[in-house]
């Protein structure tokens, strides 16, 4: 930084060549919106064949195709990068940091994300069609019977995952050596905490993912016979190297929303985070065991019966370190003086609807159960309860949170509340029949289903129209507020908030804490 | 914290997260013998041992009758006729049991055929003894060629109790193009 204070450069060249990390955080969060738009898409398209049985409206490999983007999208083009973009612009501000560690590197992680996405949708308008094999790609349907399509998949995940260990790795450096004076590592806000052990996660297994779409690429073009059984292969190894990775991957997509909702919660109670330090192990406790868990996803493979045990074991065991972030949080908001501003309203609609896929979850944890629940609509409500109730409702409420810090005006909150509204009644009006539709059989990922599944999915159709709608409307809300929202200049915002980012002016300027704060 | 130092303590941790991320890469890749190194120690995955069994001191156990199914699949690609001589024989653990295999190549090519076995249940596997299988070797056919594949086997008299059925699958892959390659 030089002697004198220069705002942003001018033009569309500011936001290529930008290193500051409140301009990266606003362009992951922006591409993040738009890919979240794109993914909401194809859910429509996916709810509006599934309206009435039958096939209406597009081809059975088309709909396989949404199925697939729609999972790909949301996952590696909606969730993560909302969430990193939320890490670039407020983890500094936390910890009392002008920058991040490694600024260039954070100009490319971010530049390489359009074109990884880009290389990904293209493939809709190619010959053969977009991946249409899930979003878990399992072999042999990615290698063998996959579209042509399926290499620029491997090369958008190749490129996506070197995007995420940058942007993770700077995380981490920043956190470890630029903390204020004072700030020791168990001062540290808990959304720093969650994202620092999110980051170390990603580390992990992000390579992993690199390593089974490389496997893939290896025995489409190269002869190689990794998940060919014919080759002498394993199809089912693929399988084990993918929850290797996915399993740690939905921890990566959860842990920043629990750490969002432990920053919004003490501030509309007005007391502090009840059991801080009892959050940074569970934290780190479920990071840990995420690891040791993954075959959870794989009981009808035909594993033996202490390997179902001790996965069905090893997975309950994860509900003890969310129960202790649950009820800490519940403990927080009891007694306080609590107000339900729009943060606040989507962090227990979080609570809320979280804990209800964190039972499902144990429901589907249970081997002899899931042999009945696997593959079904029931697996496919109880993901959208802890993905789109827990990572999407707390990314909601951290964006009407910190916006007012960020652009400098407060957004409606009648228009807020109805957000919140309309978006937990179509979440559940579209989610909760389909544990039922799942209870008695309905297969996921199928464009045409049997006759007395119908009046769900009519239900679920509608409730997901409405659901989308409301997203939409927050789109519509977020770009009123920049524009014409009433203006704030109190640097706290929120009477109760408490944190460094509260201390800098309102809107943020674009640098700050040039000279480190002194914390106590 | 001056400048320098945080520039040379940043650039420590960078290059180590940069080898755990090149060491999780390999990791990826070091799966796969592990993998079936642990299948090989385990007896998981129901894989039945490539040679021969040699006969110990067998008691035939009469009290139980154990049904032994048999599954013949052609693997993707694979032309031909392949499939038990009897889908199901009942066996008394301890005896020495014998049964054949129908091959035929209907092509007009020369080819050659190699079967994987498999068994299930799982824990059955480690039980289920072949003295003399067709599997052991590469089963080469002229065009319009059948054979009668021998099969022996022993269903271990330690089965478990609880096992009644014991399923012995086969898939039939063609090897011609990888043999004629080496």
């Amino acid at each position: 930084m030089g002697e004198h204070h220069h705002g942003p450069a001018k033009g569309l060249s500011r936001w290529f060549f930008t290193t500051n990390h409140k301009d990266i955080g606003t362009l992951y969060l922006w591409f993040s919106a738009l890919m979240f738009i794109t993914g909401g898409a194809f859910a429509m398209v996916i709810r509006a064949e599934l309206f009435q049985p039958g096939m209406q409206l597009i081809e059975p490999n088309f709909f396989n195709q949404m199925t697939t983007m729609h999972g790909l999208i949301m996952v590696f083009g909606a969730i993560m990068p909302s969430f990193v973009g939320l890490a670039n612009w407020l983890i500094p501000l936390m910890i009392g940091a002008p920058d991040m560690a490694l600024p260039r590197m954070n100009n490319l992680s971010f530049w390489l994300l359009p074109f990884a996405f880009a290389v990904l949708l293209s493939s809709l308008f190619v010959e053969g069609g977009a991946p249409n094999f899930g979003w878990t790609f399992y072999a042999p349907l990615s290698t063998t019977y996959a579209p042509p399509s399926v290499t620029f998949f491997i090369f958008g995940v190749h490129v996506m995952g070197a995007s995420s260990i940058m942007g993770s790795i700077n995380i981490i450096a920043t956190v470890m050596n630029m903390r204020a004076p004072g700030m020791t590592y168990m001062k540290m806000p808990m959304f720093v905490w969650t994202w620092v052990i999110t980051a170390f996660l990603l580390i992990a297994v992000m390579p992993v993912l690199a390593g089974a779409v490389t496997m893939m690429l290896l025995d489409i073009h190269f002869g190689t016979s990794f998940f060919s059984a014919a080759g002498g292969g394993d199809p089912v190894l693929f399988q084990h190297i993918f929850w290797f990775f996915g399993h740690p991957e939905v921890y990566i997509i959860i842990l920043p929303a629990f750490g969002v909702v432990s920053q919004i919660i003490p501030t509309f109670s007005r007391k502090p985070l009840f059991g801080y330090d009892s959050m940074v192990y569970a934290t780190a406790s479920i990071a840990f065991l995420s690891f040791i868990v993954w075959a959870h996803h794989m009981y009808t493979v035909g594993m033996p019966l202490a390997g179902e045990l001790y996965f069905m074991y090893a997975t309950m065991l994860i509900a003890v370190p969310t129960a202790v972030k649950v009820f800490n949080w519940i403990t927080t908001m009891f007694r306080g003086s609590i107000t339900l501003e729009t943060p606040m309203l989507f962090c227990i609609g979080f609570i809320f609807l979280f804990t209800i896929g964190g039972f499902t979850g144990l429901m589907l944890a249970i081997a002899p159960a899931d042999q009945q629940y696997h593959d079904t609509y029931f697996v496919v409500a109880h993901f959208h309860y802890v993905m789109v109730a827990g990572a999407v409702f707390s990314m909601t409420a951290a964006v009407y949170y910190w916006l007012p810090k960020w652009c400098g005006r407060m957004y409606d909150e009648k228009m807020g509340k109805a957000n919140f509204w309309v978006s937990f009644i179509g979440f559940n009006l579209t989610f909760f029949p389909q544990h039922f539709i799942g209870l008695a059989g309905m297969p996921r990922r199928i464009p045409d289903y049997a006759l007395q599944f119908a009046d769900f999915n009519m239900m679920s159709s509608i409730g997901a129209f409405i659901y989308g709608a409301s997203q939409i409307l927050f789109i519509f809300i977020v770009i009123r507020t920049i524009i014409s929202g009433k203006k704030v200049d109190d640097p706290q915002v929120w009477e109760g908030a408490e944190g460094l980012e509260w201390t800098v002016a309102t809107p943020a300027p674009y640098h700050t804490f040039s000279v480190p704060p002194e914390v106590k | 914290m001056s400048e320098d130092i945080q520039e040379q303590s940043v650039g420590r941790i960078v290059g180590k997260l940069s080898l755990l991320a090149i060491g999780m890469f390999g990791f990826a890749f070091a799966l796969v013998p592990i993998y079936d190194v642990f299948c090989e120690i385990t007896g998981l995955n129901g894989k039945t041992q490539t040679t021969a069994y040699t006969a110990v001191d067998v008691v035939v156990d009469e009290t139980r009758t154990i049904k032994v199914q048999f599954i013949a699949t052609n693997n993707d690609g694979m032309t031909w006729e392949f499939g038990p001589s009897k889908s199901t024989l009942r066996v008394h653990p301890g005896a020495l049991e014998e049964t054949v295999f129908l091959a035929k190549n209907p092509t007009d090519a020369f080819m050659i055929g190699q079967a994987i076995p498999s068994v299930m249940p799982l824990k059955a596997a480690e039980y289920f003894h072949k003295t003399e299988c067709f599997c052991f070797n590469q089963q080469m056919l002229e065009a319009g060629e059948a054979v009668e594949m021998p099969l022996k086997f022993i269903v271990d008299q330690d089965l478990p109790k609880d096992v009644k059925t014991i399923t012995l699958s086969y898939s039939l892959f063609d090897v011609t193009g990888r043999m004629a390659a080496n």
